[in-house]
């Protein structure tokens, strides 16, 4: 496979990556002073739609398309928020380009403003980045010197501003429904849906919630073209005319028991062995993978025996993972208890349910304890069963909660007790060879609460 | 109309209603379990015990095509063709999961918990619950605390329905409950500073569907299963809001809203809703006396049935008046009587509404609910009765110039006023003050008027009279009141009063030389009868009630 050149990342590690006159240098701005020139708005969300671009965010879901949910002729206000919560374990692409590259975010940003109507955009930034804070709010308040923020930006009479909006550190506030409301001031609970944001969003206004990386990925668009960004990926199957095929460059973000753990720009589709060997310099400590997560943890798990499928938006799927998710790798090398992996995923998880739902706010923690008590030598082959119906009723998709964060903290359970039944359950049975078989309910409480 | 198809059933609903599953299953006499929604708050969907499967029947083709999961009764419409299904193993397990993921941290404190007989997660675990449990985790602790100076949080029952978040943020507009930390660990709690302390807070209490909110007036005061409940109206002012009085063995132990969308919505105040403990306040007066030759003595009842009668009788006959006070405290039944028996007695008796307290303005709350600075609830039922014998109506005014003017020979006050702000007596204003009550008095004394007062309490006005009268209290009289905006609704007596004291009614009837057990029935419709105004209580009033005005659109 030839070195792929990037692009999303060209600029990082040359000096003053950050600054509008390395952007600039770059090529970067003028192809959105050139689309609000000559350009329509339907004709940036055209644009959008043939490159066949997805979001970045998690889902996967074209942004062309999610652009044109937006009502038509509204008297506005129209709302883009850009979402920068980046929580999800393992992922750390944004924050680089929001480091090294703020301008490219921003003028995605202004491109999907102008295309979507937008007059104010909102990055909704995590708590933890305060350097990607600076350099952000240093980007735009380049941008506004230059005017192309403000009211009528280049003498148009498109006008945008752009706020930074900064989280209270909660994984919660990246689902796109809870990060309105955190926007709006309150307390990040997702919202019931529909309405979706294209209808009723910030403000009750119509609102597009995309990826910094969807971002950049449009700033690129913008300037390389269609064609450039089809080449990249694996295209639609034309026997499916549903899919939408995985189209461009992908930022994945690699970590864990690697070599070379860092954040990788390569084709969609590239595999996760490929990824590993050619980019992380393989398995560290020159041992054997055993797993390794395609798309943050609420994807589940990928065994080494899958490794070659093709990370693109369809391949986790066929391998028992929920999806692509946002492409960040974590390698777990042999010597790991996936007992231990589980535990942590629903520590993740129990952490930040965020409290709404019945099912995910007393299932994450139920399956927290269970995990717990495994590992403390008490587990029962029992609890197997119970971690596998939480993990099968909890979730948006058997429709038992608002949004999918309990999707995510269920899939990796499910996922991870069918690829490594044999390991728990000989876990369970070294550890607890008196009341493994066990199977009658547990003790009812010892204590009753008194006031 | 369109149609909904429950569980096989179909039933019809109105063509612009807008239900949600739950409403329409409940047309079809199929209850959804539910916690977190409540009709009179936005909806949150979020206790996902309202989980049902829905579907829609094409119109064309009779085609019934199923949503391929579980959705929430509460947000999901019901329209025309669709198709709720609530008894499906998926729907039945997953409301058993439900109930066994909400017990999982929950103390089940249920021998020392309030609510034990009146809870929803009690009701629900038998119904729809599993007997086993299967998850070891220890009960969330959580100190019980004051948030308020009415109600007590136990934070450990509490299963984040947030009905009480929603209510002091969309219905008393006061926002000072809120929703502290994260998943599992989350709490109910205020602000520091900033007390759940706002005129409509006890109707948290209601909306909990469980034992964490308490309301600090009937903690530990009584099991539910031991309250009788009457539908009653509040007499606290002229809202007069539907309620059920809570009672047992003669004794009010709480008022609860009873649910009216003419009236009051699912809501009451909290100064109605605390407004019953001067019911049973020792410094109640209990026996009618009678005073001759400056002596008052005790006296009986029926003695007074007699006496009273002569003495007014012997009264107008020196050429005075007979000035009565309608008391707005009185049924329409009771002051129907009243006037019947006064111009009985003096056919040109002088009839007047009585004092009408008042404190404030009429506040108003984004819920839609209002306080009425009016603190009686049958001004308007009085004004009606008074104006079928005189339709000038005279009012309290022109009552007392009368007697200072030595126009009556006779006057009757009636007033039953509660204290003001539901405090002991002994605490409050009297409803009259000396002034106002030395302007009867003192020419009563100097002319040997006879005075009659029939009170709850001693006032200043009390000292002077010839008769002193115990009267009833809300809970102990029977009969209807016509609200500010003309709504009348009946109730009947939810306690026996005191013993020693007849009820307002028991003596009119009686006085009246009318046969058997007070009857309000027969006054109702003598009165509706005579009066245009009051032509609609003819037949028996729906438990709403019903308002006046349309009757009286209909017969002029
Ligand atoms: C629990 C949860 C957490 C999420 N966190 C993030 C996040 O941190 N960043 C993000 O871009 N999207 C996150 N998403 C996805 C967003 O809801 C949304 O789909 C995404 O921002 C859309 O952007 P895109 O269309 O550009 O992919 C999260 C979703 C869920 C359910
Ligand atoms: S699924 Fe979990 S995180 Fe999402 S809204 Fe419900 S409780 Fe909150």
């Amino acid at each position: 496979m030839p070195p792929f050149e990037p692009v999303l990342l060209e600029a990082i590690g040359t000096p003053e990556s950050h600054t509008i006159a390395s952007y600039r240098a770059r090529g970067g701005y003028a192809p959105f002073e050139k689309l609000l020139a000559e350009k329509q708005p339907v004709d940036v969300i055209e644009l959008v739609k043939s490159a066949g671009l997805r979001g970045r965010g998690g889902a996967g879901f074209p942004t062309g398309l999610k652009w044109s949910f937006l009502p038509k002729d509204h008297p506005g206000p129209v709302y883009l928020c850009v979402n920068a919560d980046e929580s999800e374990p393992g992922t750390f692409n944004n924050r680089i380009l929001m480091e090294d590259d703020p301008h490219q975010v921003i003028e995605g940003t202004m491109i999907s403003s102008y295309a979507t109507r937008a007059t104010t955009a909102y990055i909704y930034l995590r708590y933890e980045y305060p350097h990607a804070w600076d350099r952000l709010q240093a980007a735009i308040d380049e941008a506004y010197a230059a005017g192309l923020l403000g009211k009528n930006i280049k003498g148009s009479n498109f006008s945008l501003d752009i706020y930074l909006h900064r989280g209270a550190a909660a994984y919660i506030c990246g689902e796109e429904t809870g990060l309105i409301e955190s926007i709006e001031g309150k307390r990040a609970w997702p919202r019931i849906k529909p309405p979706f944001p294209a209808i009723e969003g910030v403000f009750r206004k119509p609102t597009v919630v995309n990826n910094i990386e969807t971002m950049a990925c449009v700033a690129q668009i913008a300037r390389r073209g269609v064609d450039w960004f089809r080449s990249i990926g694996v295209p639609a199957d034309p026997a499916n005319p549903r899919d939408p095929g995985s189209y461009g460059p992908k930022l994945y973000c690699l970590s864990g028991h690697v070599e070379k753990p860092g954040c990788y720009e390569a084709p969609l589709g590239i595999t996760l062995r490929e990824l590993i060997n050619e980019y992380g310099g393989g398995v560290w400590k020159g041992r054997k993978a055993k797993a390794a997560i395609p798309g943050g943890i609420s994807m589940g798990l990928m065994t080494e025996a899958e490794f070659d499928t093709p990370l693109d938006f369809k391949g986790p799927g066929t391998v028992g993972c929920m999806g692509l998710g946002t492409a960040a790798v974590v390698v777990i090398d042999e010597t790991v208890s996936i007992v231990d992996f589980l535990h942590n995923s629903c520590r993740f998880f129990a952490h930040e349910s965020c409290g709404q739902c019945t099912p995910c706010r007393e299932g994450t923690n139920w399956n927290l304890r269970i995990l717990e008590r495994i590992r403390a030598g008490k587990g029962r082959l029992k609890d197997l069963e119970i971690l596998l119906e939480n993990g099968t009723t909890m979730g948006m998709m058997p429709g038992s909660t608002i949004c999918g964060l309990a999707d995510g903290a269920a899939w990796p359970i499910k996922n991870v007790i069918h690829k490594f039944r044999d390991e728990f359950e000989d876990y369970i049975k070294r550890t607890n060879p008196e009341g493994w078989m066990v199977t009658d309910p547990v003790p009812a409480l010892q204590i009753v609460g008194a006031h | 109309m369109p149609t909904v198809i429950v569980d096989g059933r179909e039933i019809e609903i109105g063509a612009d209603e807008r239900l949600n599953c739950i409403e329409a299953a409940r047309r079809a006499g199929t209850e959804i379990p539910h916690y977190c929604w409540h009709p009179g708050l936005s909806v949150v969907a979020s206790c996902r015990m309202c989980l049902i499967e829905v579907g829609s029947r094409d119109a064309e083709t009779g085609k019934i095509s199923m949503v391929p999961k579980l959705v929430p009764g509460c947000q999901t419409p019901a329209k025309d063709g669709t198709v709720i299904v609530t008894q499906s193993s998926t729907v039945i397990e997953s409301r058993a999961r439900v109930e066994e993921a909400l017990l999982i941290d929950h103390p089940i404190d249920c021998p020392i918990c309030d609510k034990a007989g009146e809870c929803l997660l009690q009701d629900y675990h038998f119904e729809h619950g599993k007997a086993e449990r299967r998850a070891d985790i220890l009960p969330f602790t959580s100190k019980k605390r004051d948030v308020g100076p009415t109600v007590t949080l136990f934070a450990d029952r509490c299963i984040m329905c947030t009905r009480c978040v929603r209510f002091t943020r969309e219905v008393s507009g006061t926002g000072e409950l809120m929703v502290n930390s994260r998943g599992s660990k989350e709490e109910i709690d205020i602000f520091p500073g900033y007390p759940l302390d706002n005129k409509l807070s006890g109707n948290v209490v209601d909306l909990c569907p469980v034992g964490a909110l308490g309301d600090k007036d009937f903690l530990y005061q009584q099991r539910v299963w031991f309250l009788k409940r009457d539908e009653g109206v509040c007499g606290g002012c002229s809202a007069g809001c539907s309620i059920h009085v809570e009672h047992n063995q003669d004794t009010v132990y709480r008022l609860k809203p009873r649910e009216n969308q003419h009236v009051n919505k699912w809501w009451i105040c909290d100064e109605g809703r605390y407004g019953w403990h001067h019911l049973h306040d020792p410094q109640r007066l209990v026996e009618p006396t009678h005073r001759q030759s400056g002596q008052s003595l005790p006296t009986e009842w029926s003695h007074v049935v007699s006496e009273l009668r002569a003495n007014l009788n012997a009264a107008v006959s020196t050429g005075g008046r007979l000035g009565v006070a309608v008391s707005p405290m009185l049924t329409v039944e009771e002051a129907w009587m009243l006037c019947t028996l006064a111009r009985e007695i003096d056919p040109q008796a002088l009839l007047a509404v009585g004092h009408v307290p008042s404190r404030g303005e009429d506040e108003s709350f984004p819920g839609g609910f209002t306080i009425r600075g009016e603190k009686c609830p049958n001004r308007v039922g009085v004004e009606h009765v008074i104006a079928a014998f005189d339709p000038t109506v005279p009012k309290w005014e022109s009552l007392l110039e009368s007697v200072e003017a030595g126009r009556c020979s006779a006057v009757w006050i009636t007033a039953a006023y509660p204290p003001a702000g539901s405090r002991p007596a002994a605490e409050s204003e009297p409803w009259i003050d000396e002034a106002t009550a030395a302007r009867v008095a003192r020419l009563c004394e100097q002319t040997g008027t006879c005075l009659v007062v029939q009170d709850l309490f001693e006032s200043p006005l009390s000292a002077h009279a010839t008769w002193l009268l115990p009267a009833a209290g809300f809970a102990e009289r029977s009969g209807t009141w016509v609200n500010h905006a003309q709504w009348a609704q009946h109730f009947e007596r939810a306690i026996r009063p005191p013993s020693g004291v007849w009820p307002e009614g028991r003596l009119f009837w009686n006085m009246l030389g009318r046969r058997g057990l007070y009857d309000p029935a027969a006054i109702r419709r003598e009165a509706a009868a005579a009066s245009t105004a009051l032509a609609a209580l003819a037949e028996d009033l729906p438990s709403v009630g019903l308002d006046l005005r349309l009757q009286q659109l209909a017969t002029t």
